[in-house]
C-alpha cells in the first residue's frame, strides 16, 4: 500500500513537473466550459441542471483522456525507465496500480475544477444538485475506465503517438457502441440479448443512466471490471514483453 | 552471493546467452569483458530480474530472482544500461522517491541519501532536473540510485561509460572502497578497468564463457587488448573454463 503510494506521488509529480498538466488543464476547462453554452443550448433551454455538459462528456474525453494515458507505460519504455522501476523491489500490482491511480487522480483534479459550472446553475436557478453529484461520479468513473483501457494500450507501445491514437479509436468504438448508428444496424441482425450487450458496453449508455441520476449496481459492475480487467491485461503485458 | 547456473536467452532464432553459469563471493569484484552483442548486458538483466530467462536460473543472496523476485531485489542495486532515470525529475527528488521505494525513512534516509550523494559527487547539480545534465551526471545519478540502500549485492552495466578520465578514477575508487563488503558485477568495454578495479574477468562472446580468470591470468598471455581480440575472435568453441 505505501508502496503504491510512493509511486503514485512520483507519476502524479510527473504531470505537475512540466507545463503540460497547466497547458492541459486549461484547454480542458475551456473546452468542458464552452461547449454547453454553444452547442449544448445552456441558456437556450431554459433548465436548471447540467445536462448538457455532462452530455458533452464522453465525447471530450476521447481526446482527453488519450492525452493523459499515453505517456504511463510508453515513456517508460521508451527511456529505459521500464528497467529501473521492474528491478526495483516493488510488485507488478504495485506498479500497475500507482500509476493509474495518479492518472485518474490528475483526471479528478481537472474535472473537480469544472466547478464554476455547478456554481453558476446554482445561481441561475434550483437544480437538482443530487444529480449533478451523481453525474460527477458518473464522469469521474467514465474517466477511470477510459484511463485503466489507455494504460494498457499504452504499455503496448513506446511510442506516445501510437498509444494516443489506439486508445483513441477503442474509445470511439466504446462510445459509438450505444448510438443508432451501430444499434440500428445490429437490431434486426442479431438477438435482442446481444443488442443489450452491445448497449451496456457503451460508454454513452453508461453515461445517460448515471445523468439521469441513477448510480446502479450495473453501472458500478460495468466501470469495476472495465478497469480491474484492463489494469489486468496492462500488467499480464508488461511481464510478458518488458525488455521491448 | 550470486549464483547463476547454465543460464540461457534466446530471442527468436538467435540465442544470445548460452548456457553461462558463474559465482560471485562477497569482497570479489567480477569484471564482464566481450565485444558489442555479446550477451554481457543480457545476462545482467536476467541476474536482475528484468528480463525472464529462456532456461537456467540466476539467484541473488540465495533468492531465485524468478520465485521470489522482490526478496532478491531488495539485496540488489542495479545500475542498467545507459543510467535511465526520471528526466523531468531533480536529482534529490529521484533519490527521494528511490529511498522511499527501498523503505529507507527519517534520519537513516536522509543520511544515506547526504552519503551518496557526497561518494558520487552530486552536491552542484541536485537541484537541476537530470534530463538537462551532462552525460557523467546522468551516469553518477544512476550509480547513486544503485548504492543508495547499501545493498550486497551490486550490479553495474558500464558504469564508466561517458564519465571523463578524472570521474572514471573516482568511480572505481568508489567500487574498490565498497568491494570488501559486496558482491559486485560490473560490464565495461575498457580492459585496464578489470586491472584496476576487478579481482576476477570473465570473457564471454556469442553468448558463452571463453575466459574465466583473474586479470593477473589474463595479463600473463600478453598485451591485453591483444588477448582480448584472440580469445574473443578465435570462435567459440575453444578454452571454456
Amino acid at each position: 500500500m505505501k508502496t503504491t503510494l510512493v509511486l503514485l506521488k512520483r507519476e502524479l509529480n510527473g504531470y505537475f513537473a512540466t507545463p503540460v498538466a497547466y497547458v492541459f488543464i486549461f484547454f480542458y476547462l475551456i473546452a468542458m466550459s464552452l461547449l454547453p453554452f454553444y452547442l449544448g443550448g445552456f441558456y437556450e433551454r431554459e433548465q436548471a441542471d447540467l445536462q448538457p455538459f455532462f452530455a458533452f462528456h464522453p465525447w471530450l474525453y476521447l481526446f482527453l483522456i488519450p492525452a493523459i494515458s499515453m505517456r504511463l507505460w510508453a515513456e517508460e519504455r521508451k527511456s529505459g525507465t521500464i528497467e529501473l522501476l521492474m528491478t526495483l523491489p516493488v510488485s507488478m500490482a504495485q506498479t500497475v496500480l500507482g500509476k493509474f491511480l495518479a492518472a485518474w487522480m490528475f483526471a479528478g483534479i481537472a474535472l473537480v475544477l469544472t466547478f464554476p459550472i455547478w456554481l453558476t446553475v446554482n445561481y441561475l436557478g434550483q437544480p437538482d444538485n443530487g444529480v449533478i453529484a451523481a453525474s460527477y461520479i458518473g464522469s469521474f468513473l467514465l474517466a477511470g475506465g477510459y484511463l485503466a483501457v489507455g494504460s494498457f494500450l499504452s504499455a503496448l507501445t513506446k511510442n506516445q503517438v501510437i498509444a494516443f491514437v489506439l486508445t483513441f479509436v477503442v474509445g470511439l468504438v466504446l462510445v459509438l457502441a450505444g448510438t443508432p448508428a451501430v444499434l440500428e444496424p445490429l437490431a434486426g441482425a442479431v438477438p435482442s440479448s446481444v443488442l443489450d450487450a452491445v448497449r451496456s458496453f457503451s460508454f454513452l449508455s453508461q453515461m445517460n443512466t448515471i445523468t439521469s441520476g441513477v448510480i446502479d449496481v450495473r453501472a458500478l459492475t460495468f466501470f469495476g471490471s472495465l478497469i480491474g480487467g484492463s489494469l489486468l491485461a496492462n500488467a499480464i503485458v508488461l511481464d510478458l514483453k518488458k525488455a521491448d | 552471493m550470486i549464483a547463476i547456473q547454465d543460464l540461457c536467452k534466446d530471442f527468436g532464432p538467435l540465442r544470445a546467452v548460452d548456457r553461462i553459469s558463474f559465482e560471485v563471493k562477497k569482497g570479489e569484484v567480477l569484471g564482464f569483458l566481450g565485444p558489442n552483442g555479446a550477451g554481457k548486458s543480457t545476462t545482467m538483466k536476467m541476474l536482475t530480474g528484468f528480463l525472464t530467462p529462456t532456461s537456467g536460473r540466476a539467484s541473488i543472496c540465495g533468492h531465485d530472482v524468478a520465485t521470489a523476485p522482490l526478496e532478491a531485489k531488495r539485496q540488489l542495486g542495479y545500475l542498467p544500461e545507459g543510467a535511465p532515470a526520471y528526466g523531468d525529475m531533480t536529482p534529490a527528488a529521484f533519490l527521494d522517491f528511490i529511498a522511499d521505494i527501498r523503505g529507507l525513512a527519517g534520519a537513516t534516509k536522509a543520511e544515506r541519501i547526504a552519503k551518496v550523494v557526497k561518494q558520487v559527487h552530486l552536491e552542484a547539480v541536485l537541484h537541476q532536473r537530470i534530463e538537462t545534465l551532462s552525460k557523467g551526471f546522468k551516469r553518477r545519478v544512476g550509480l547513486a540510485q544503485a548504492i543508495l540502500h547499501d545493498p550486497q549485492v551490486l550490479v553495474l552495466d558500464e558504469p564508466t561509460d561517458g564519465l571523463d578520465p578524472n570521474q572514471k578514477h573516482e568511480v572505481r575508487t568508489l567500487i574498490q572502497e565498497m568491494a570488501p563488503g559486496k558482491a559486485i558485477v560490473l560490464s565495461t568495454h575498457i580492459l585496464e578497468e578489470v586491472e584496476a578495479v576487478c579481482t576476477r574477468a570473465i570473457i564471454i562472446a556469442s553468448g558463452r564463457v571463453l575466459f574465466d580468470g583473474t586479470p593477473q591470468e589474463l595479463a600473463a598471455r600478453g598485451p591485453l587488448d591483444t588477448v582480448f581480440r584472440k580469445i574473443t575472435t578465435s570462435g567459440s568453441a575453444t578454452n571454456q573454463s
